[in-house]
C-alpha cells in the first residue's frame, strides 16, 4: 500500500530524515518510536504534504502512485488520513460545514453524488457513536474551545467520517487522560479492517496497550534504526531510548 | 481651471437657484460653508487626514454636476427586485441624489414619524431642520462642499418615544448616461426613547463615471436607539467620498456597519460624538477589494462625557493590487471618566501586491478609562490551511473558507435577520468572484 524508499527531507537547509525505508500492507498497523527531535513528525508532514520540510531525495508510493507529487488535499482523496498532533482551531468555519465539505470533496473525487442534509444528519448520528463525541461539539467552530481530549476524539471522528485506507496518528495519546485515550484507540480498532493501514506515531508505549501494531519500529536520528514486533515497545518503556543508541551509534550520544 | 475655482463658480452661477429654494438659515449655512472651502481648499497630499487617499484630482471638471434632477428614464421594478428577499420595509429610492417619488415627497408613517426628500423637509419644516442640521459636523472641506450645494437627500423624524417597526431602506441609485457628480444629504433625527433602524445600500446602474459626496447626520436624542447599516456595491469606476456624523445623548445606543463590495474608490468618514452620559455605540466594517480597489475607513470617536462605552471593530480582505486603509482615532475628554474603548482593525492580504495602512490613534485625557486597541495586517492562517486541506478540500475551497470565517464576525453583527441572511450570501459570493449584484436583477451592477 505505501513504500518509502531513501526518504531523505531537510527543513531550512538541515537534514531531518536521512534515508527511511518502510512498507507498510492493508490490513498491517505499525508503530514508529522515537524520542523527541528524532523526525517523527517530519515524516508525518512529508507523507501528507505539508509544505515546510523539502524532499530532497527518495521516493514515496502510495497504492503504486507517487505520493510525493501530489498536493495534500489529492492524498486525503485518495486514502491518507492524518490525526493531528496539534488539531487547529478554525474560529468561524463551523464543524457542520467544515465536515460536509469535506465528506463531499472525497465523494465528488469518486464519482459520487453529494450527500443531502438528512443523509448527512444520519452519517454524523451514526459515527459520533463510534468515538463518543457530544452534539453540541458538532455544533460549534472547528476545534474552536475544545478540550485536548475533545480535540483528539474530533480527529478520530473525521477519520471514522472519511474511511480513509491509511491512517496516520501523530502523537494522538499527547495530552489525553486515560479514559480519552481509550475512546480513541477503541474507536481506531472499530474502524480497523483487512483493507486499510495504520501507522501510529508515539513517543510511549502507552498507546499500544490500546492499538496494537504488528510492527514496530524506532526512529532515530532520522533513520529507522530498529524494526520489530510489538515486545520491541515494551522493552523501550523499560528501558528507554538510550540502549538502542549505543547500540546503533556506539554511543549514547546520538547526535 | 484650479479645482477649488470649479466650485466657487459652480456656485456663483446657481447662487440664485440654491437660495430660491432656501430658507435663510440655509442661505446662511450655504454661504458660510462655500467662504470655509474656498479659505480651505481641498486636503493636500501632506494632509494627516486624508493622506491615504489623495481626492483632489477626482472633484475636477470632468463630472456633470446638476443642482436639480434629471428625468431619468428606467424601470423601477427593475430596482425593487434587488430588494433583500423577505425583508419587510419601507423602501425610499434615491436617484442621482434625489428623492424620486415626486408625487409623495413626505410620508407619515404610524406615530407620525415623517420619511422622504430632505428638500422637501427643508420647505415644510424649517424650524425642525434648522435645530439640527450642521449642528455637529466638522471643517472638513467635501462636508462644507455638500453643504454648500446639497439639495435633496432623505430626511427621518421620529417623534418621542416613537419605536419604527420596519426597517426603512435607503437604495441610492446612480444611474446616468454622462459623468456625473452627485451630492446629498441625509438627516435623521431621533427624539428622546425612540428607536429605529435604518439599511442602505448603494448601486450605480449603469456603466458611466460617477463621484458621489454624500453627508448623512444622524441625531440620537436620550436614550434612543439606532440601527444602522450600509452597504457600497457600486462599480469600479465609482468615486464615493461618504461623511455619516453620529450625535448621541444621554444613554442612547447606536449600532452602525458599513460593508463595502464594489467601488473603484470610497473613503468613508465615521464621526460618533458621545456627548451624554451612558451612551454606547458599536462600529462595524468589513470591504473587500480585488483589482485597483481602494477603501479608505476613517473613524474618530469623541467620548466628550463620563461614563461612555464605545467599540469598534473593522476588518478588510484585500486581493490583487487593491488599497485599504483604516484611520481610528478616539478621544477622551479630560473630564470622561469611566470611559471604555475599544477598537480592533484586522486586515488579510491575499496577494503580495495589495496594501494595508493601519493608524489607531489614541487621544487620553481622562484617567479613569478602558481603552484598548489593536491592528493586524496578515496573511490567512497557513496551520489552518493545511487541516482543511488534509480533509481532501481543494486550496480555493479552503482559502474561501477562510476569507468567509474572518469576514463572519461582521456578518455576525447584523442583527435584521433577512439581511444577516442576505449578506452572508453576498459575501460569500463576493469573495468567490461571483457578481453580487442580487439576484433577481436584470441590470448589472457588478
Amino acid at each position: 500500500m505505501l513504500t518509502i524508499k531513501d526518504l531523505k527531507a531537510s527543513i531550512n537547509g538541515k537534514e531531518i530524515l536521512k534515508g527511511i525505508n518502510l512498507q507498510v500492507n492493508p490490513g498491517e498497523v505499525h508503530a514508529i518510536m522515537g524520542p523527541n527531535g528524532s523526525g517523527k513528525s517530519t515524516l508525518a508532514s512529508v507523507l501528507t504534504g505539508r509544505d515546510y520540510a523539502e524532499v530532497t531525495h527518495g521516493k514515496v508510493s502510495f497504492l503504486g502512485e507517487d505520493l510525493l507529487d501530489m498536493v495534500p488535499e489529492d492524498r486525503a482523496r485518495k486514502g491518507i488520513f492524518l490525526s493531528f498532533q496539534y488539531p487547529v482551531e478554525i474560529p468561524g468555519v463551523s464543524m457542520v460545514n467544515f465536515l460536509k465539505t469535506a465528506i463531499n470533496e472525497h465523494r465528488k473525487f469518486k464519482g459520487l453524488p453529494a450527500l443531502s442534509a438528512s443523509e448527512f444528519l444520519k452519517l454524523m448520528r451514526e459515527k459520533k457513536e463510534i468515538v463518543e463525541i457530544s452534539s453540541n461539539l458538532t455544533n460549534r467552530a472547528v476545534n474552536e474551545g475544545f478540550s485536548g481530549g475533545e480535540k483528539k476524539k474530533n480527529e478520530i471522528f473525521q477519520m471514522a467520517l472519511l474511511e480513509p485506507k491509511l491512517s496516520i496518528l501523530d502523537e494522538t495519546d499527547s495530552g489525553l487522560d486515560i479514559d480519552a485515550l481509550r475512546i480513541c484507540a477503541n474507536g481506531v480498532n472499530k474502524l480497523k479492517t483487512a483493507e486499510n493501514a495504520t501507522i501510529v506515531i508515539t513517543h510511549y508505549q502507552r498507546l499500544l496497550d490500546y492499538i496494537v501494531p504488528d510492527f514496530v519500529h524506532v526512529l532515530m536520528n532520522g533513520q529507522i534504526v530498529k524494526s520489530g514486533t510489538k515486545e520491541l515497545a515494551y522493552e523501550l518503556e523499560e528501558k528507554g531510548y538510550d540502549w538502542i543508541k549505543k547500540e546503533v551509534f556506539g554511543t549514547e550520544d546520538a547526535q | 481651471m484650479d479645482n477649488t475655482n470649479i466650485y466657487t463658480a459652480l456656485y456663483q452661477e446657481n447662487k440664485e437657484l440654491l437660495q430660491s429654494l432656501s430658507p435663510d438659515f440655509l442661505v446662511k449655512l450655504r454661504e458660510d460653508a462655500m467662504q470655509h472651502f474656498i479659505q480651505k481648499g481641498f486636503p493636500g497630499k501632506k494632509d494627516e487626514s486624508y493622506k491615504y487617499t489623495y481626492l483632489e484630482p477626482y472633484f475636477n471638471n470632468g463630472y456633470n454636476k446638476y443642482l436639480s434632477p434629471k428625468n431619468i428614464q428606467f424601470d423601477v421594478n427593475e430596482i425593487f427586485h434587488c430588494d433583500v428577499p423577505k425583508l419587510d420595509t419601507h423602501v425610499i429610492l434615491l436617484v442621482n441624489g434625489f428623492y424620486f417619488d415626486a408625487a409623495n415627497p413626505l410620508k407619515t408613517l404610524p406615530g407620525d414619524v415623517i420619511v422622504g426628500s430632505f428638500a422637501q423637509a427643508v420647505k415644510e419644516y424649517p424650524e425642525l431642520v434648522a435645530k439640527y442640521l450642521g449642528k455637529y459636523t466638522s471643517g472638513d472641506s467635501f462636508v462644507a462642499l455638500n453643504t454648500a450645494f446639497s439639495r435633496d437627500g432623505i430626511f427621518l423624524y421620529v417623534p418621542k418615544g416613537k419605536v419604527v417597526e420596519k426597517p426603512i431602506q435607503v437604495i441610492n441609485v446612480l444611474i446616468s448616461d454622462e459623468e456625473l457628480m452627485v451630492q446629498h444629504r441625509n438627516l435623521v433625527i431621533l427624539e428622546p426613547n425612540s428607536q429605529a433602524r435604518v439599511v442602505v445600500c448603494d448601486h450605480t446602474l449603469s456603466p458611466n463615471k460617477f463621484l458621489t459626496n454624500a453627508v448623512t447626520e444622524v441625531y440620537l436624542g436620550e436614550n434612543a436607539t439606532f440601527d444602522h447599516f450600509k452597504v457600497q456595491n457600486e462599480h469600479n469606476d465609482s468615486v464615493q467620498v461618504s461623511h455619516t456624523y453620529f450625535y448621541q445623548d444621554k444613554a442612547s445606543s447606536l449600532r452602525t456597519s458599513t460593508i463595502t463590495l464594489h467601488g473603484g474608490l470610497v473613503r468613508n468618514n465615521l464621526n460618533i460624538k458621545l456627548d451624554g452620559e451612558g451612551a454606547e455605540c458599536h462600529a462595524f466594517g468589513l470591504f473587500v477589494t480585488d483589482q485597483a480597489q481602494h477603501v479608505d475607513n476613517s473613524v474618530f470617536v469623541d467620548h466628550a462625557k463620563p461614563n461612555c462605552t464605545s467599540n469598534q471593530l473593522f476588518k478588510g480582505i484585500l486581493d490583487d493590487q487593491s488599497n485599504g486603509a483604516f484611520a481610528g482615532r478616539i478621544l477622551v475628554d479630560r473630564d470622561s471618566q469611566k470611559t471604555a474603548a475599544y477598537q480592533r482593525n484586522s486586515n488579510i492580504l491575499l496577494s503580495d501586491e495589495a496594501k494595508m495602512d493601519s493608524k489607531p490613534q489614541l487621544e487620553i485625557y481622562a484617567d479613569d478609562v478602558k481603552c484598548s486597541h489593536g491592528a493586524t495586517v496578515g496573511q490567512l492562517d497557513e496551520d489552518a490551511l493545511f487541516y482543511l486541506r488534509a480533509r481532501g478540500i481543494s486550496e480555493r475551497e479552503a482559502k474561501l473558507m477562510l476569507m468567509y470565517a474572518f469576514a463572519y464576525e461582521i456578518i455576525d453583527e447584523i442583527k435584521i435577520e433577512p439581511l444577516h441572511v442576505r449578506m452572508a450570501d453576498l459575501i460569500e459570493r463576493r469573495l468567490r468572484g461571483d457578481l453580487t449584484r442580487c439576484n433577481n436583477c436584470a441590470v448589472n451592477c457588478g
